[in-house]
């Protein structure tokens, strides 16, 4: 009911901020999410090779500080790594 | 003198940058400013109509370049401002027909002679462009709170800061208040922090505009107009002064006259 409501009117704004959020993003970087993800699988196969992460929880995104682009990688470490070497 | 040489262009097309090419350099004359406007949208003549000064074209900018007339003759002075004049487009010839560093030549030629060169530019990012955007020392970026708008200026603002032009400025046209209250319009906030530029002029949707456009009388010219006061607050903002963004709000408006007349009453 109330999704029907906001579908017609109001908070139309929204929509349209967070849409051009993320295509200014894409335009201003030549990165389509396509790309985004494939160099997300890359990159994660290199750093497989040092060290032992947790695939599900490697998050890359590209943010927006003024008009610089950013490339932003959180990557946590497997804990075993460190009782292995230890 | 030394000219600044301001270059207003868009994206997308038809967002206003030829209003506000007009009214900003009447704004720019009224406060004692010398100042010449450039139609750069050559094949597509419009400064010259919108101004109200089309019926005294002789010579026009590619008639300059290619040597047919002296710049002086090309100069249609405006007698409604002390100085203000107007240097058309071509209207049969196409964009090839003008370089960008013919633009830069003509405009060093008009640099000792005036405070403000204005230069309206076509619309996207072809020569028309390239031409407008060579001799800048400031670009206005125009745009529309809506998305297709917004999306093109960013477009713009990134070539601008690419040729070393930027950081380019920012017009916000034809913002409805009314439907930013519904929240069914981008506010000027929303699109400053999409596009990270500096905002320089926000002019509301107003109905004068296409009155004034049609008796060839920019907006600018009538006193009282929300969006005649709007574009001569970025005229204001050009010369390098501090002034607050208009409350386009009508009701609060009225309700502020309202609350204010009672106050005043009670006294
Ligand atoms: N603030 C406003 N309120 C109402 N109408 C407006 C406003 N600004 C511009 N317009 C109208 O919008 C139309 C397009 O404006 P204008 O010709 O200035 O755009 P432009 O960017 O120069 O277009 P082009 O890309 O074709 O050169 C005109 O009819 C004009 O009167
Ligand atoms: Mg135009």
């Amino acid at each position: 009911m109330a999704a029907w409501r906001s579908r017609r009117s109001g908070r139309s704004a929204n929509a349209a901020k967070e849409r051009l959020k993320l295509v200014l993003i894409h335009d201003r970087t030549d990165l389509t999410p396509k790309a985004v993800n494939n160099l997300k699988n890359e990159l994660m196969e290199v750093i497989s090779r040092y060290i032992a992460i947790d695939p599900e929880a490697v998050r890359i995104a590209v943010t927006q500080d003024g008009r610089e682009q950013r490339l932003v990688a959180d990557i946590p470490i497997k804990s075993s790594t460190r009782r292995k070497i230890g | 003198m030394t000219a600044t040489i301001v270059t207003i262009t868009s994206g997308k097309g038809g967002v206003g940058k030829t209003t506000t090419t007009a009214n900003v350099a009447i704004a720019l004359a009224e406060l004692g400013e010398k100042v010449v406007c450039i139609d750069g949208d050559i094949g597509l003549r419009n400064l010259d109509i919108v101004m109200g000064l089309e019926n005294r074209i002789v010579y026009d900018l590619v008639d300059v370049i290619e040597g047919r007339c002296r710049l002086r003759q090309a100069m249609i002075r405006d007698k409604r401002m002390s100085e203000l004049y107007l240097i058309p487009a071509a209207q049969t010839r196409d964009k090839s027909s003008v370089s960008p560093s013919d633009m830069v030549r003509l405009c060093d030629q008009l640099r000792d002679e005036f405070d403000w060169v204005l230069i309206d530019s076509s619309a996207g990012i072809e020569r028309g462009f390239r031409n407008a955007l060579a001799p800048a020392d400031i670009v206005l970026v125009v745009t529309n709170p809506e998305v297709s708008a917004v999306r093109d200026a960013d477009r713009i603002i990134g070539l601008v800061e690419a040729e070393e032009k930027g950081p380019a400025k920012l017009v916000i046209n034809r913002l409805n208040p009314e439907l930013v209250k519904r929240g069914d319009m981008l506010t000027a906030e929303d699109v400053v922090e999409l596009l990270a530029v500096e905002l320089v002029g926000i002019v509301p949707e107003d109905q004068s505009v296409v009155v004034s456009t049609n008796r060839g009388q920019p907006v600018v010219m009538e006193a009282k107009t929300k969006a005649g006061q709007a574009f001569r607050n970025v005229a204001l903002r050009l010369q390098g002064q501090e002034v607050p963004f208009l409350d386009l709000d009508e009701r609060k408006d009225i309700f502020q006259k309202l609350s204010n007349m009672l106050r005043s009453g009670g006294d």
